[in-house]
């Protein structure tokens, strides 16, 4: 049996990557990915948690509705990302990061 | 669950994480992504956590990473393979990850207090059904031994958090609004 131990290090494992990917990745698609990975890993810990905080016997509901929050989020949050994705590839005919420096002073 | 399932599913999620990072292809890495969500989705059932593993596969990788390859086969992104990574943010990203593992198991090396997992037996569902109406679809699960766990979310999320859901609604339809004017609009 997995302690809550081994499902949080796995969670923040799996943000770790995520967050390498951010930093490191110049293609906006790829990074786009990487923020739905790290919002997984949190989805990840609220699981877990939820599963080893009982409440009346039944895991802990509560913290699956924030689960449930979040990935319905996530999902609007894609759809209106790549829309802007798609604009901006349209007028600049680039998604590289290193190529979007128009706010540079 | 069975320890050896864990690890076989967190493996999977570990490594479809990690090819997404290194793939230089895009549509390699979006699939990467598909294979992260389904280890991921394992780990929610051995969870029970039924609901959330279910909305995991049709939710993140049947309808947003589809989503994520039709942009990036839209987009015509040839050039991608032969660009050189500069070292500066690969070693940027490699020092804030390291630091990030460190602290990560520096905290939790220190086992945290409630390590095995309260059981969801026959004994301890029933004496959760009490807190149902009786003869009631959650009540009758229960009686009988199985976590209902639809009927659960459901129950939670029409009583204490309707609310919430009602403005989510309202933000699905700015979304879906605003996605139409993005899209539509001319730019020159």
């Amino acid at each position: 049996m997995a302690s809550l131990n081994d499902y949080l290090l796995v969670s923040g494992l799996l943000f770790a990557i995520g967050l390498a990917g951010v930093v490191l990745r110049r293609n906006i698609i790829i990074v786009f990915m990487c923020l739905e990975l790290m919002l997984s890993a949190a989805n990840l810990s609220l699981v877990a948690f939820s599963r080893f905080n009982t409440v009346n016997g039944l895991p802990d509901y509560n913290g699956q509705m924030l689960v449930f929050f979040v990935i319905t989020v996530a999902a609007a949050e894609v759809a209106v990302g790549l829309a802007i994705i798609v604009a901006l590839y349209r007028s600049r005919q680039t998604i590289h990061t290193d190529e979007l420096t128009s706010l540079k002073g | 669950m069975p320890s050896y399932l864990f690890w076989l599913f967190a493996t999977v999620m570990l490594i479809g994480g990690v090819a997404v990072v290194a793939f230089r292809n895009p549509v390699s890495s979006a699939l990467s992504v598909v294979t992260c969500f389904v280890g991921l989705a394992g780990l929610f059932i051995g969870l029970s956590a039924f609901f959330v593993g279910v909305i995991q596969i049709l939710v993140y990788t049947g309808a947003v990473m589809v989503l994520f390859l039709f942009i990036i086969m839209l987009l015509d992104l040839k050039d991608e393979a032969k660009r050189a990574n500069s070292i500066a943010p690969v070693a940027g990203g490699i020092a804030l990850v390291l630091a990030f593992v460190v602290q990560l198991v520096g905290v939790l090396s220190k086992p945290l207090p409630n390590q095995a997992a309260p059981v969801l037996d026959k004994a301890s569902m029933a004496a959760a059904a009490a807190g149902f109406p009786e003869k009631g679809k959650i009540a009758e699960s229960l009686n009988e031994g199985r976590l209902p766990d639809v009927h659960l979310i459901g129950h939670t999320l029409f009583t204490e958090y309707n609310l919430p859901l009602q403005v989510l609604g309202v933000l699905l339809l700015v979304a879906t609004v605003g996605v139409v004017v993005l899209s539509k609009r001319q730019v020159d």
